[in-house]
């Protein structure tokens, strides 16, 4: 086992330069590796308001009254952590790793260790990050809640996160990150390994509420075994200075399924590359990515890709987007790879400004023309996501719902 | 009492000398029309003789462009208008081809109609209709379907002054005469027993008008209505009884029509063409 972690590190070591398939390249030294530590706080009230106010818009529950369980970061430190239902773990990563002999089986194991420079120096500098896991059958009454906040100005936050949904658990797990009121620029580098075991259901609801310059670099990757169900949702309406990701989901197990949901808002100045990549490597497998994105004048390039490997497979990728500004790009870039004749894979896309005849139509009944505007937009972004729970669904219904107030 | 009898005078439209152009091409060429209160009036006329354009330009759709003329609702005149201002006034249109809009539920749209202080449920149940509130915006709706939405959007946003056009076609004859009979209401022309009031003094409090677009005229089956007329080429051509016109329309085509407006008969054939 240590010969083996120290073989991730020189793998590492190795990968430490090596450039990123999309998005712009980011100079990591530019940002600062370490800052002070920050107090454990056992009473999530202690934050203080403003820390509180950003949490909040990235869906953490401060009261944490329907919430199964709460992880804090805060920069470097774990700050809060708490489980309130049996069957549910949350912990600090570190810990986990020490508690369990056998959580190395999970690391690095669905993310490469040396896929860029980004997941290099994740192994290198580290800080923490969260270990949620599902005991076999245990169902999340609440979803469980982790956030991590970036308070100091310029620094580099690398965190590696494990999420395991054992056998016939049920897990709904919200994540927010934000950032403090004064934080201009930083770095997030955030590594995410989700395991759905056999006939396991995971949903994923992560909103990102990130400062202007912050350069945001998350690497996730998740493995389906059969029958299990991995849901996401991607939430990112504030501004951010360069965000790129490109989950990926392995459906590996017959019957897995896999939907992706994002909801993005390009503000001027933000870049995001943002895609879904699923492969359906069993029979019976089911996919489905559905994007809404719209500029405000900012760029946003929604890649989508699925790959069917095996015959009796069925997929469908979905893209829209709404350009409410010339000064906005969205580039829309779906992608189908068929590898046998028995798939059905399908992909929809379609980018364009709001139709002047909704408009019209709208107004016709008594609204006005920016009533009526924010009605079609909000109606844009409310997209139906099959399996979300209720509760999870009026969370991310409150995240959209803040954010169109600075929108429109 | 002489204020009630003056208000059966009072006027609701007037429509003075309009030309309005679509995509720089001249529609109506000179259109005169006056509806009171209380008034429902039934246009007539061949395809592409205008009789949406005029609809579309009351309403105030900006793709309709007012060149020419002036439109005063209530007295007041409106022929620059915005068309939610309008709405506001009292003006309410049911399209033909309504757009879908996704994401928004029929539900909401019912409430922006009535501005949420209205039965959402029940109104829908009058029009049997409960079971799509919560579908998307005209989303996959049937052509009888869209004029139910359409007609229940109006019953909730209740205005003074009804634009229908063409409202009963697509519709099955099973519906049709519930189509007519919630037409009816919203004009305030249906006939019931009233206690203490008699007919004569309800059609004397009525405050609702119409101007209704018929090709079938169907509708009148279902409906009473006062005036009829008939648009041909951009031109009111006729004004009259409105089951009398259709009568001649039925078995003379609109070539009596054209007589009456002494118009070249090519108009005709030209329109015939375009079909």
């Amino acid at each position: 086992m240590v010969k083996e972690r120290e073989e991730k590190k020189i793998l590492a070591k190795e990968a430490k330069d090596k450039l990123a398939t999309y998005g712009t390249d980011i100079n990591l030294e530019a940002f600062s590796p370490e800052t002070d530590e920050h107090p454990y706080q056992e009473n999530l009230s202690a934050f203080p308001l403003s820390d509180q106010e950003q949490m909040l818009k990235a869906g953490v529950d401060i009261a944490a009254k329907n919430r199964s369980g709460t992880f804090i970061q805060k920069d470097h430190s774990v700050v809060h952590c708490s489980a309130s239902q049996e069957g549910m773990e949350i912990m600090d990563i570190d810990q986990a790793r020490e508690k369990y002999d056998w959580l190395h089986d999970y690391w690095w194991k669905a993310v490469p260790v040396n896929m860029d420079k980004y997941t290099a120096r994740a192994e290198l500098h580290q800080e923490h990050g969260y270990f949620i896991r599902s005991l076999p059958g245990a169902k999340s009454i609440y979803p469980l809640q982790a956030c991590l906040y970036l308070e100091e100005d310029n620094l580099a936050q690398d965190v590696h996160n494990i999420v395991i949904a054992e056998e016939g658990s049920e897990l709904h797990i919200i994540t927010g990150c934000a950032t403090g009121p004064h934080v201009k620029s930083g770095l997030h580098v955030g590594i995410s390994e989700f395991y759905v075991k056999k006939g396991a259901k995971l949903t994923f609801t992560m909103i990102h509420n990130w400062a202007e310059n912050m350069a945001i670099r998350p690497r996730s990757a998740t493995i389906v075994e059969e029958g299990g169900l991995f849901l996401s949702n991607y939430v990112c309406m504030q501004p951010v200075g360069t965000l790129q990701m490109y989950p990926v989901t392995y459906l590996v197990g017959e019957n897995a399924t896999a939907r992706y949901n994002s909801i993005l808002i390009a503000t001027p100045g933000s870049e995001m590359d943002i895609g879904s990549r699923v492969f359906l490597k069993a029979k019976g497998a089911r996919a489905e990515i559905i994007s809404r994105a719209i500029t405000t004048g900012g760029k946003i390039i929604a890649r989508g890709h699925i790959i069917g490997e095996v015959p009796g497979i069925k997929a469908h990728l979905e893209c829209k987007g709404l350009i409410l500004s010339d000064k906005g790009i969205i580039h829309a870039v779906p992608e189908l790879e068929g590898h046998r004749q028995d798939v059905d894979l399908s992909h929809e896309a379609a980018v364009g400004k709001i139709a002047q005849e909704e408009v019209e139509y709208l107004m016709a009944r008594g609204l006005s023309q920016e009533e009526a505007t924010a009605t079609i937009v909000r109606g844009f972004l409310n997209v139906e996501i099959e399996g979300l729970p209720p509760e999870l669904k009026a969370e991310m219904d409150k995240a959209v719902e803040i954010s169109e107030k600075s929108l429109l | 009492m002489a204020e009630s009898l003056n208000k059966g005078e009072t006027k609701m439209l007037s429509i003075e000398n309009l030309r309005v152009e679509v995509e720089g091409k001249e529609i109506l060429h000179h259109v005169d029309l006056e509806i009171n209160q209380g008034e429902t009036h039934v246009l007539f006329g061949p395809n592409g003789s205008g009789k949406t354009t005029l609809l579309m330009a009351t309403m105030g759709f900006p793709d309709y462009q007012i060149t020419g003329g002036k439109i005063l609702f209530k007295g007041e005149a409106i022929t620059n208008m915005p068309l939610n201002e309008r709405a506001a006034l009292g003006i309410g249109l049911s399209f033909q081809r309504p757009p879908t809009i996704k994401g928004v539920k029929m539900r909401q749209m019912l409430e922006i109609c009535g501005k949420g202080d209205k039965n959402v449920e029940s109104m829908a149940q009058s029009l049997d209709f409960d079971e799509f509130l919560d579908r998307d915006l005209n989303d996959g709706f049937s052509g009888g379907e869209i004029k139910r939405s359409e007609l229940l959007q109006l019953m909730a946003q209740d205005p003074d002054f009804l634009l229908l056009d063409e409202p009963e076609s697509g519709v099955d004859l099973e519906n049709i005469a519930l189509i007519g009979k919630v037409i009816e209401k919203l004009l305030e022309r249906e006939v019931e027993l009233h206690k203490g009031k008699s007919h004569k003094e309800l059609k004397r409090e009525r405050n609702k008008a119409g101007l209704i677009i018929t090709h079938t005229g169907y509708i009148l089956d279902y409906l009473d209505a006062d005036i009829g007329h008939v648009l041909m080429d951009g031109e009111l051509a006729c004004i009259g009884n409105p089951r009398e016109i259709l009568k001649t329309i039925k078995e003379q085509g609109y070539n009596e029509c054209v007589r009456c407006c002494g118009l070249n008969t090519s108009v005709l054939s030209k329109e015939k063409s375009k079909e």
